[in-house]
């Protein structure tokens, strides 16, 4: 692995930002309605409630800014590839003595950088606008972070197999997998609230812990680090199942001779 | 030799696009990989950059194959298509600074100065890629390709872009460029002029199949056409070497 290459890579990707105040205002422009709609109802709940609502129904803040942080590390996985395929620049990247690894681990080191920006903003507008610490979580802040960060690595890289293998056709599949699994993780409630039959299914999945988890922060204040462990240790499994998936699907594409089509489209 | 394919086989689904090529390429040379649309040039150039494995047969490159040193091969070796871009939203010098690194090249302000002033693009550093002429992009491309003073350069309808004026300028840049480092250059082009005045040495293909190979002159001679040009519409219309040989000149 090649730090040089990495770095040229991760710089290509910071250039678009540096020229493209539309691609700046994206990063931004979601999330923060997001935390708008999701802190007005929040405050809605609470003055609605007259005290029958619990106050820790301001977790609903938290979720969205966690769920946006797991989002915006799939997202820098992700649309990196894609800003390759529509300026036609993939063939470039491939046909350079850049590794698959190195490739990743530039578009994993941007998401790395779209997480902490994200947060950061995100945490100081819930903090100015609905007095929600999100820093009240103390250092699970950082483990429960990091968890979510690794599962946007291991679906960001899924999703690019697939969009390699099946071109254009799959480009949408950026957006939607994290929506796929956004009603089974348990993101604004708990997974006591699914069916039966489907809570297994939710806590297969490694951010189910981070948000089980961090209600129970909120609500307890004590740190239930057996789910941060167990989203770890799903998280190596994730990780390790999605770069089989990764390596699998990419033969197939060199096989089928699919980068080159999709480069030059 | 730089490049060494021998018995190159790719099928997809069941269609052969590169049925049992061999040649070889040697240092200095200058190759003229030429088809009809489905030839099977872009595939075997593909198949030579290790994005596409081979369904059999051999690739070496600088002695080393394709398939187990495809880093170290790349690393000397660059590539330009008119089908790729650069981004689009990159200055250019951004664009040449980004590639400098991928192909870790120390000194890359004074090397991609150099290359911009060589190919007369030097006033457009700090200018969008996407605001440049298709002219100018080609060109910008063509610096990206030199970046790493490649030995081996692959180039794909280079000039497919440019008014008569300024390919013939990126030709005769090439052609010096080519003597003065000694780089080995695999061609492709549907201009059969630009060929006959750029190539020493060409392929024709057709159906994946190698039906002619050797100086433009000699392969002009051996199917007793006037021009590349006429030898390339006979290859088109009849397809396979034998049964064009077999027919009498008119």
């Amino acid at each position: 692995m090649n730090l040089r290459r990495i770095n040229a890579l991760l710089l290509r990707y910071l250039l678009l930002y540096r020229q493209s105040w539309t691609r700046v205002m994206e990063i931004f422009f979601w999330p923060v309605m997001d935390l708008l709609v999701w802190g007005f109802l929040t405050n809605y709940l609470i003055n609605v409630g007259a005290g029958s609502v619990p106050a820790m129904v301001t977790f609903l803040i938290g979720s969205m800014i966690f769920w946006d942080l797991l989002y915006r590390a799939q997202q820098g996985v992700t649309i990196s590839f894609l800003e390759d395929v529509w300026a036609r620049n993939l063939l470039n990247i491939f046909v350079a003595p850049v590794t698959i690894t190195e490739f990743l681990v530039a578009t994993f080191a941007l998401g790395i950088i779209k997480v902490l920006v994200n947060g950061l903003v995100l945490a100081l507008l819930a903090w100015a606008l609905y007095a929600f610490n999100i820093f009240q979580l103390g250092f699970t802040l950082i483990p429960f972070v990091l968890s979510l960060m690794l599962m946007g690595w291991a679906m960001g890289m899924a999703t690019v197999a697939l969009i390699m293998r099946w071109g254009h056709a799959a480009e949408a599949l950026a957006w939607g997998i994290p929506f796929l699994v956004q009603p089974l993780s348990a993101v604004f409630y708990p997974v006591s609230v699914l069916p039966q039959w489907l809570q297994p299914v939710a806590w297969a999945l490694p951010c189910t812990y981070v948000f089980e988890g961090m209600r129970e922060v909120l609500r307890s204040g004590q740190v239930p680090w057996e789910m941060f462990w167990w989203s770890l240790g799903l998280n190596v499994v994730y990780l390790a199942a999605s770069a089989l998936f990764f390596r699998y699907l990419f033969g197939v594409v060199r096989v089928r001779g699919l980068l080159g089509k999709l480069g030059a489209e | 030799m730089v490049i060494e394919v021998r018995d190159l086989v790719k099928v997809y689904d069941g269609t052969t696009a590169v049925d049992r090529l061999s040649f070889t390429a040697a240092r200095g040379e200058i190759l003229g990989l030429l088809g009809p649309n489905g030839a099977g040039k872009t595939t075997a150039i593909q198949t030579l950059l290790g994005i596409i494995e081979p369904t059999a047969g051999s690739i070496r490159v600088f002695g080393q194959d394709i398939r187990t040193h495809r880093q170290s091969i790349l690393q000397r070796t660059n590539f330009s298509s008119a089908y790729v871009s650069l981004p689009q939203n990159l200055c250019v010098m951004d664009n040449l600074r980004v590639f400098a690194g991928i192909y870790c090249v120390d000194n890359w302000r004074e090397k991609a100065t150099g290359l911009l002033r060589l190919f007369e693009i030097d006033r457009l550093a700090t200018r969008k890629t996407g605001q440049l002429s298709s002219g100018e992009s080609t060109r910008l491309h063509l610096c990206k390709a030199l970046l790493n003073d490649p030995e081996l350069l692959l180039l794909d309808e280079p000039t497919a872009s440019l008014d008569p004026d300024i390919a013939d300028k990126v030709r005769k840049l090439l052609r010096r460029i080519q003597r003065e480092r000694g780089i080995t250059i695999l061609y492709t082009s549907h201009n059969m002029r630009e060929i006959e005045e750029i190539c020493d040495r060409v392929i024709f293909l057709h159906h994946g199949r190698k039906i002619a190979e050797g100086p433009p002159r000699e392969v002009i001679a051996r199917f007793n056409q006037q021009s590349l040009e006429q030898v390339f519409i006979r290859i088109a219309r009849d397809g396979e070497l034998q049964e064009a040989e077999k027919k009498p000149a008119s």
